[in-house]
């Protein structure tokens, strides 16, 4: 049985980074706003804590202040320990050329980290996947399947990152094969989580980094995949790998059927966040709101629909927002009119002004700007 | 010994608030739910740590569960902290035997020791019952510059409901002339908040020789301020002038909570400057269907609303079913109003469930004798059977079988 107190969590905070350029140019993708109250690694860390792990290293490469400021001391996830719980890995460079562009060299990097851990196994994960994942179940199927590496998998249309991996996978869930970057429109993508033994991560990156290797997916993966026993877990749950704007605003749509939110937001597997004590939402005489998620700290005077509201969000009279992503402290002036947008946070609509995007091809308008 | 504080605050938060009837069968009054996401304890709490008073000792008594697993170790408050912070103080046995808080006076007498231990100039005595928002920094400089032994927090109130508070008689400098507990005929309007700072040497005092008095009932208002006054001492009014609300009875609560919708009610949660802090828990934003009709609400996060609501204050993870309508109404967390029912005018508690077509409270204007009406509630884990009704003013804190 492998105990979940024997398990080291690694979050990428800054994976795909390039995926949302607008987004994270000011932020990491684990800081990213969604769902409302939410930040996209909340689900990562929610995941693993909601297994019992209890400690997480967190990676970071570039403009992690967000970052730092969203997690803490990691209280709210119950992080915040004597012993183990949360550490913020900041990037190490390792001599001069290096970069730290790559998860060969982000791991690498904080090697003294993983090896001074006396963690017996290790799960590696990213944040740009939005989805709640027993992670005990992926314990047991790695035990079950006596696999040297685990990692899970979703069914369907193939993410466009950079360098994703896609799966054959024989009938005992052993990976026959490996491909990277392929355009094949179905496919077993990887959602990159990977659980296996820390000293097999060790060795692993360790030979690669002496060897100049540089990508995880091809110099580890693809290349070890027929000498060592990789098994794949499929989730079958909802899981959205975020890789670009019109998939992040199509996955906060998604949260506006109820069988996703059911799924996402599990009373099992709670999704903790950073609390910040704003009042409930208040909804104002002839406030119509139809079909959308609210979060606390809202002012609602005018109409909603369609949407997914983060905190502190004021909408005047006679404000019409439909169909948008409207993330903290965004405030649409009366009368104004907003049509398939994303507002980053703290913009300012003002009264009577009208912004409409496309159906397929949302508007997005950057932190703090006014309109 | 502990660091030394300035001042601390003493909660009196033992009272068992016995008129708010079965919403206080399992838990202390200051543990009720007030504004979509509050309790009401948190109020005197974060005015505490807003004014700078990092030490807060909360006396509990009656059913202290739910109230002590809530202020848990006072993160919510930032009260965790390594010097002072929150401490729940329960009675104790003692050498000479064990008794109960046997009244106000006496909960802090019998915690003259805590108090001690953090060797302070100044005591703030506050009650768990109260909705209000209040810099109590500022009554403490008000205190020190009158150089006073005790300041009493006072509110002008409407003459007509004077007489049903306990009243001073301020004179031009601020100073307390006299007291006069819910007079028939008042002289003053200046009501006591229950909100009191006194010097400690001075209360510590006054508090040995209450205790010794066997003839005394050990309250501050009827006991040891009126002592101090006979005495002499500086007795002093600071006045406040804000919303502040005893949420005594179910009217007065079912009203502080409504209060919260009325633009002219001068009780801003939102305001960034004197944040009210509590325990959230961990839900998803709410959602609001396509069917459902939402105005002149607050609603709290894990709600998902089908139905209709309407002037109401909605707690955490309560589902509204679609047909259902909610008028006038408090729901606390998690209760479940399936298809069809109707609750109006009514405080429903938290996991209670009203099944589909079940009434629960009554419009005024359809009341024939005004006498009759009030406002209904639905006790905490109760179910409201299908089709059954809960009458105006009744309060269900037993299962309601379905009509047939």
């Amino acid at each position: 049985m492998i105990r979940a107190n024997d398990v080291l969590a690694i979050i990428h905070s800054n994976s795909y980074d390039e995926a949302l350029p607008a987004l994270t140019n000011m932020r990491t993708m684990g800081s990213v706003p969604f769902g409302g109250r939410y930040r996209l690694i909340d689900f990562t860390l929610s995941n693993l804590v909601n297994a019992g792990i209890g400690k997480v290293g967190v990676l970071t490469k570039s403009n992690y202040q967000s970052l730092m400021d969203h997690l803490g001391t990691g209280k709210p996830w119950d992080l915040s320990r004597k012993r183990s719980g949360l550490f913020l890995l900041p990037p190490f460079l390792l001599g001069e050329t290096s970069t730290n562009d790559n998860r060969i060299e982000a791991l690498k990097g904080n090697m003294n980290f993983i090896s001074r851990s006396s963690e017996e196994y290790v799960i590696l994960a990213d944040s740009n996947v939005v989805t709640n994942f027993d992670v005990n179940e992926l314990m047991k199927f790695h035990e079950e399947t006596n696999a040297d590496i685990s990692v899970v998998y979703k069914k369907g249309k193939t993410p466009s990152l950079s360098n994703i991996m896609t799966f054959d996978i024989d009938a005992d869930s052993r990976v026959k094969a490996v491909s990277v970057g392929a355009d094949e429109e179905e496919s077993n993508y990887s959602l990159n989580i990977f659980f296996m033994k820390k000293a097999l991560l060790e060795r692993l990156i360790n030979e690669a980094f002496a060897m100049h290797k540089k990508s995880m997916t091809v110099d580890i993966f693809q290349a070890n995949y027929a000498t060592l026993r990789i098994c794949a877990m499929e989730n079958k749950n909802f899981a959205v790998s975020i890789d670009s704007l019109d998939t992040y605003y199509r996955a906060n749509m998604m949260l506006l059927d109820k069988e996703n939110r059911n799924c996402l937001f599990n009373k099992k597997r709670p999704v903790y966040t950073k609390v910040r004590d704003d009042m409930p939402a208040l909804y104002a005489i002839d406030s119509k709101v139809k079909n959308s998620l609210v979060s606390d700290g809202c002012e609602i005077k005018g109409e909603v629909n369609g949407s997914v509201l983060g905190r502190g969000v004021k909408v005047e009279k006679g404000a019409i927002v439909k169909n948008c992503v409207l993330m903290q402290d965004c405030f649409i002036g009366a009368g104004a009119h907003l049509e398939n947008v994303i507002l980053d946070k703290n913009v300012v609509i003002k009264p009577g002004k009208t912004l409409v995007g496309a159906d397929d091809y949302p508007v997005y308008v950057g932190k703090r700007i006014v309109i | 010994m502990s660091k030394k504080a300035e001042c601390i605050a003493m909660l009196l938060a033992g009272g068992q608030g016995s008129r708010l009837g079965i919403l206080t069968k399992n838990i202390a009054k200051p543990a009720v739910p007030y504004g979509g996401k509050y309790r009401i304890i948190d109020f005197p709490l974060s005015n505490c740590v807003n004014s700078g008073i990092y030490t807060v000792g909360v006396l509990t008594q009656y059913q202290p569960l739910e109230l002590n697993d809530y202020i848990g170790n006072g993160a919510a408050w930032d009260l965790d902290r390594a010097n002072g912070g929150v401490h729940i103080l329960s009675p104790y046995q003692q050498i000479k035997g064990s008794e109960w808080y046997k009244g106000t006076a006496n909960a802090i007498y019998q915690n003259i020791n805590f108090i001690d231990r953090y060797d302070p100039e100044y005591v703030c005595i506050l009650s768990g019952d109260h909705i209000y928002k209040m810099d109590y920094s500022k009554m403490l400089a008000f205190h020190k510059e009158k150089n006073a032994d005790c300041t009493i927090a006072m509110l002008e109130v409407p003459w007509e409901e004077a007489s049903r508070f306990g009243l001073m008689l301020v004179a031009d400098d601020g100073s307390i002339t006299a007291f006069e507990e819910k007079p028939e005929v008042p002289s003053s309007n200046k009501a006591s908040m229950g909100v009191y700072i006194f010097t400690w040497k001075k209360l510590r005092e006054y508090l040995l020789a209450d205790e010794a008095d066997p003839n005394s009932s050990n309250d501050f208002g009827k006991n040891l301020i009126p002592a101090m006054h006979n005495a002499g001492e500086r007795l002093f009014a600071y006045h406040f002038d804000g919303y502040w609300k005893d949420v005594g009875t179910i009217d007065s609560l079912w009203e502080a909570n409504l209060d919260l919708l009325r633009p002219s009610v001068d009780l801003d949660l939102s305001d960034d400057d004197w944040r009210i802090y509590s325990k959230s828990p961990a839900s998803p934003p709410h959602f609001v269907s396509e069917a459902a009709n939402v105005e002149n609400s607050m609603m709290a996060e894990g709600c998902c609303i089908d139905g209709d609501i309407d002037y109401s204050v909605l707690f955490a993870d309560v589902v509204v079913e679609e047909g259902a309508k909610v008028d006038s109404s408090i729901i606390m967390p998690g209760t479940v109003i399936k298809k069809g029912a109707v609750v109006q005018y009514a405080i429903v508690a938290e996991n209670a469930v009203i099944e589909s077509g079940a009434v629960v409270g009554e419009k005024p204007e359809n009341v024939p004798n005004r006498d009759d009406w009030g406002v209904a509630v639905v006790g905490a884990g109760v179910t409201v059977g299908e089709g059954a009704k809960v009458a105006p003013k009744a309060m269900a804190g037993e299962d309601v079988p379905a009509a047939k």
